[in-house]
């Protein structure tokens, strides 16, 4: 190769570099990873395959709960096509227990948890034996010739009944999984002699995550070593984790995630699957591979929320919060998964939101029950907080017969009392309620609205207008390693990322993060563009294989940006530093005389400069490297963050109520975020419509429901309704910016924040439109049969009156 | 799921087609697939064989014939949507056409195939039923006629006989005077009617001459709403029809699922059977 020509060659490509101060962090960029994943040139795990790979499928439980008594497989190890079968007690000796990694209490109770049930199922979908077969139809065909002998027990459904002596137990050690309860300030002289108390008790319905690619998992062995491709959002915490369960060396596990479709938290999880698959690889020596159909999914993709909220609120006459007090019921399901105990927990600090009072409580009790078990859900604990306070303060608007946005301002944090130190002991480092209120009620029309929801009342008009608030904070960004330390979680929260500086110049950037639809690959590409000076073009981004990104903490809880992001722009400039050395040795002057711009480093008052380009490529010539100099720029980051991030905003929305239909139709819906700066708006844009729409989705659509057996009714999407694009309204987004302060380039964090937002925001809106009705409430989902018996239940009321 | 295993036969005439289905009677035909499909992958059918009839042409397309428009059963929902001579002549069709589920099931679902389901959840079941649609049934004893009355015999059942295909409805063109309406109510775009109504109203003079009214989702098969449809008969417009559709559940059988109980949906027949009637008769 010929150095001088390579090097004139990044030179003349460097010269289509943008011009200096064309900032790539801020651009609306469209997405890298589009166009393969639009047009399906991609590597889901489904897709790949291995010569000679076998298909698994799972025989699962059709009762909630029942002592297993007989397995029978021969059946199914006589058809064609099947190479093996096996049943829970055959893998009993080495199939561990799957692993719950945050033990929130003294007192939680972790029930062994067999990847297949040995002697007992406790929900329905719970495997009990496998088939392997040369295809997925003949495996499919050897599932009805396994004979499983079950002794049916008693399913536990109801959180209230399992709590009580006489209930049947789930597990022997009883229904109680864990309970927990902190306090902050004189709750009971909170309470005392208040004017106003507001009681409610609230319910988060059971949710099941649908990310549009269903799980799949392929494992694969040489005999030596491990390779498991799985849709996961957590490949090295899976590595870890197989490990920890099978026995297997970390070393000899590599777990790859490839491009994954979807997750919300539902792929943040060590599943029964991945293990097992990992095991029969190694028993048969050959590849396996799985992948669930979606009715298998919806009973075996860990749920979320199912959570009663019980809420008291204390306040002064002219609004004012004296004290709260949250009391939870948790449904952790039948076992503790990865995170399970800890999803509740992490609203435990934000019931208080974004208002001042003079005491706290939180109080939790986590019940198991024979279904499916909960676990992470987009937001994860943050938007069943954020549901029940602005739910409560619509209630307290009610009482007072206040304006909801007046009773909130009358009690939210002032923009110039940051940084702010809340009752539950969280210091909010940044944020503006009143800039994003004042922009959200202009974009809303909030008085015309309100005019004509007087004028529809008065009217009598069957069609109501309804408008619903929510004035949201969460903390995310999860998390200071050392405060997930003082939470007794099993991990840290820090995030690790490498810059590779090619000889061409071009970069490889290998992140920690592991991206299932957030764009990653773009959004670092534009941190490392900036940092570097190098085109957003040269830069590619490397995640998801425990071997090529050796070291991370994954994706989940809105951290990869406000983390991951800050751990590539540390590489970056680790990188820079270096380079800087290598550019004074060659332009023969101090480090300290060369300013670095638009992608060189400079002589001050000289036209001498090197490129970064010219930089990397000298390092790998390494022709004359100057002493302490070694031959590559590349370098590594660790970042662990020392607060949370707390994005906020003002969501609006208005809802027509049919009162002859129940019908609810969005008509009006405003979202002003401040998730401090903005990497990419485009993209900030997408997570915005995404979130809202799966927060509108549990406020009008989705509910896993359960029979009084413990049978999952809702295995379809006929049945478990998820809303499209035409079931939605268009949104109208805007932001306000206030960055944060405990990173260096402000950023929040955007993934959970419309989800968090958007479910009480229309919740309110809709019992908004009913309160002449007498209505206070209705459940989620608010189904046109709810929002119709509600009224029906009025007028009977008032029939018999 | 995967399905379990079937033999798969495409034969290249009806003939062919009836032979197969009446010797075995473990067979099913096979259409647009949007129904039979997901049953199959659900493992919820296990037929022996599927009889395609994606090549019989004598089941394409649509057809005016003076009187009568004639719907070949594989003309798909979204030909029948799009259909000028439907439009035209039993616009009512092409109006509920354009409400089955989706555009991606509307272009590979077939008229035909969603009748012969005879799932009284489906859109077209009560259209054709609210229109005295005639049902032409071929096999190899020879063509038959059902009116669409004697059709639906019960949930997902009709009254095709072994090696009977469905080849195609006559819906009778109503004359001048007549206002259409398919009043659908669902909670997504995509998911099924919990309640539908098919309201054809005829308008002289200021009143209802005539109004006939097919329910979707009232019962095991698609139902008329007789009562509210005499009620109707006469009717000045005015207020007064809300008081003829309080008729409209009489002598229903809804179903009780996820979405709506059956007092719900009773509830629902009556107010959207008076929007769908109101809205026939193009009084705003």
């Amino acid at each position: 190769m010929d150095a001088g020509l390579v090097a004139e060659q990044i030179a003349e490509s460097d010269q289509i570099n943008e011009p200096a101060g064309a900032l790539e962090v801020g651009r609306p960029r469209k997405r890298k990873e589009d166009a393969r994943l639009l047009t399906g040139r991609t590597q889901w795990t489904d897709n790949i395959t291995r010569p000679g790979v076998l298909h698994v499928m799972f025989l699962r439980s059709p009762m909630a709960h029942a002592r297993i008594t007989r397995v029978d497989v021969s059946g199914a190890r006589e058809l064609p096509g099947v190479v093996a079968a096996f049943s829970g007690q055959d893998f009993a000796a080495e199939q561990g227990s799957l692993p719950c990694a945050w033990p929130v209490s003294e007192d939680v109770v972790i029930p062994d948890h067999p990847p297949m049930a040995v002697s007992e199922v406790r929900y329905v979908g719970e495997a009990v034996a496998c088939v392997i077969a040369t295809d997925r139809y003949r495996a499919a065909d050897a599932l009805e010739a396994i004979d499983v002998e079950y002794e049916q027990l008693p399913a536990v459904l109801d959180m209230n009944e399992a709590l009580t002596a006489e209930s049947p137990k789930v597990h022997e050690a009883g229904n109680k999984a864990f309970s927990t309860k902190i306090t902050s300030g004189d709750l009971e002289a909170a309470f005392r002699d208040a004017p106003i108390v507001i009681d409610r008790t609230f319910r988060q319905q059971r949710l099941i995550p649908t990310a549009m690619e269903p799980r799949a998992v392929m494992a694969d062995t040489d005999g030596e070593s491990f390779t498991l491709w799985s849709s996961t959002q957590i490949p090295h915490v899976l590595r870890v984790m197989l490990a920890v369960v099978t026995g297997i060396p970390e070393h000899k596990i590599r777990v790859i995630a490839p491009d994954v479709g979807g997750g919300f938290g539902s792929k943040l999880q060590v599943t029964a699957e991945e293990v097992l698959c990992l095991l029969l690889a190694r028993k048969l020596g050959k590849p396996v591979k799985w992948t669930e159909s979606r009715s298998e999914g919806n009973l075996t993709v860990h749920h979320g929320r199912d959570q009663i909220q019980h809420i008291r609120l204390a306040a002064d006459a002219d609004g004012r919060i004296r004290g709260l007090q949250v009391a939870l019921l948790a449904d952790m399901g039948a076992y503790l998964m990865l995170v399970t105990p800890g999803i509740p927990l992490l609203g435990a600090s934000m019931f208080n939101a974004i208002y001042k009072m003079d005491a706290y409580e939180f109080a939790c009790t986590g019940v198991f029950t024979t279904k499916m078990p909960t676990d992470a859900y987009r937001g994860a604990g943050r938007p069943e907080a954020t549901f029940g306070i602005e739910r409560v303060m619509d209630e307290l608007a009610a009482e007072l017969r206040m304006d909801p946005l007046e009773v909130r301002r009358r009690n939210w944090i002032k923009h110039d009392e940051f940084p702010y130190t809340t009752i539950s002991g969280l210091t909010y480092d940044s944020g503006n309620y009143e800039a994003a209120t004042d922009k959200a009620t202009a974009l809303f029309g909030y008085d015309k609205l309100r005019a004509e929801q007087g004028d529809r009342r008065d009217r009598g008009d069957p069609v109501q207008l309804g408008i619903g608030v929510s004035t949201y904070t969460e903390m995310c960004g999860l998390a200071p390693s050392r405060m997930l330390g003082e939470a007794n979680y099993g991990a840290g929260g820090w995030e690790h990322a490498s810059v590779r500086m090619l000889p061409t110049g071009k970069v490889e950037v290998i992140t920690g993060t592991s991206p299932h639809g957030q764009g990653h690959v773009t959004s670092w590409s534009q941190i490392a563009a900036d940092a570097l000076g190098v085109p957003f073009d040269d830069v590619t981004v490397l995640h998801g294989d425990t071997a090529i990104a050796h070291k991370g903490m994954d994706t989940y809880g809105s951290r990869s940006l406000v983390i991951g992001g800050i751990a590539v722009l540390k590489a970056a400039e680790k990188v820079k530093d270096k380079a800087r050395k290598l550019a004074a040795h060659m332009l023969e002057c101090s480090p300290d005389d060369l300013e670095f711009a638009a992608g060189a480093f400079k002589v001050r008052g000289t036209d001498s400069q090197r490129t970064i380009q010219e930089l990397a490529f000298a390092a790998f010539t390494a022709h004359d490297l100057p002493e302490g100099v070694e031959a590559r720029l590349d370098s590594d980051a660790t970042f662990d963050p020392e607060n949370y991030s707390f994005p906020h905003g003002t969501h609006l929305c208005a809802v027509e109520v049919d009162t002859e239909t129940g019908m609810v139709k969005i008509r009006s819906y405003v979202a002003v975020d401040d998730i401090g700066k903005v990497v990419n708006p485009l993209i900030v844009e997408g997570q915005v419509h995404g979130g809202i729409a799966q927060g509108i989705a549990q406020a009008l659509f989705e509910e896993a429901v359960y029979d009084a057996d413990g049978n999952l009714l809702t295995t379809t999407m006929a049945d478990y309704l998820l809303p499209s694009a035409a079931d939605l309204p268009t949104f109208t987004l805007d932001r306000t910016e206030s960055p944060a302060t405990s990173n260096p380039l402000g950023v929040k964090g955007v993934g959970e924040a419309g989800t968090i937002a958007s479910t009480p925001a229309v919740v309110n809106a809709i019992v908004d439109a009913l309160r002449p009705h007498g209505i206070h409430d209705v459940e989620m989902p608010c189904t046109p049969e709810r929002v119709w018996r509600a009224l029906e239940g009025r007028a009977q009321e008032g029939a018999r009156r | 799921m995967i399905p379990a295993q079937f033999e798969y036969v495409r034969p290249g005439s009806l003939a062919e087609a009836s032979q197969a289905l009446a010797s075995d009677e473990d067979a099913k035909v096979l259409a647009g697939g949007q129904s039979l499909l997901p049953l199959l992958r659900l493992r919820l059918a296990y037929p022996s064989t599927l009889v395609d009839v994606g090549r019989l042409d004598e089941l394409k397309g649509v057809h005016d014939r003076g009187d009568h428009v004639f719907i070949g059963a594989m003309a798909t929902h979204d030909e029948v949507m799009r259909s000028d001579v439907v439009n035209a002549g039993c616009p009512l069709v092409a109006l509920a056409a354009a409400h089955v589920a989706d555009p991606a099931i509307r272009h590979r679902g077939t008229f035909g195939g969603s009748l012969a389901h005879a799932d009284p959840a489906g859109d077209m079941p009560a259209v054709v039923l609210a229109l005295d649609g005639v049902f032409v049934a071929r096999s190899a004893r020879g063509e038959r006629e059902i009116p669409a009355a004697d059709f639906f015999v019960d949930y997902l059942e009709s009254s095709l006989g072994p090696g009977e295909i469905l080849a195609g409805v006559k819906i009778p063109k109503l004359g001048e005077g007549w206002g259409f309406h398919y009043e659908k109510f669902h909670r997504t775009a995509q998911a099924w009617a919990i309640v539908g109504v098919a309201a054809a109203v005829k308008r002289s003079n200021g009143a209802i001459a005539e109004a006939r009214i097919g329910l979707t989702n009232m019962g095991p098969t698609p139902v008329r709403a007789r009562a509210t449809e005499s009620a109707l008969q006469g009717m000045e417009l005015g207020d007064q029809i809300r008081q003829a559709c309080e008729e409209a559940a009489a002598d229903t059988s809804p179903p009780s699922d996820l979405h709506a109980q059956p007092d719900f949906r009773r509830h629902l027949a009556r107010v959207l059977t008076h929007r769908a009637v109101r809205t026939a008769a193009g009084t705003p």
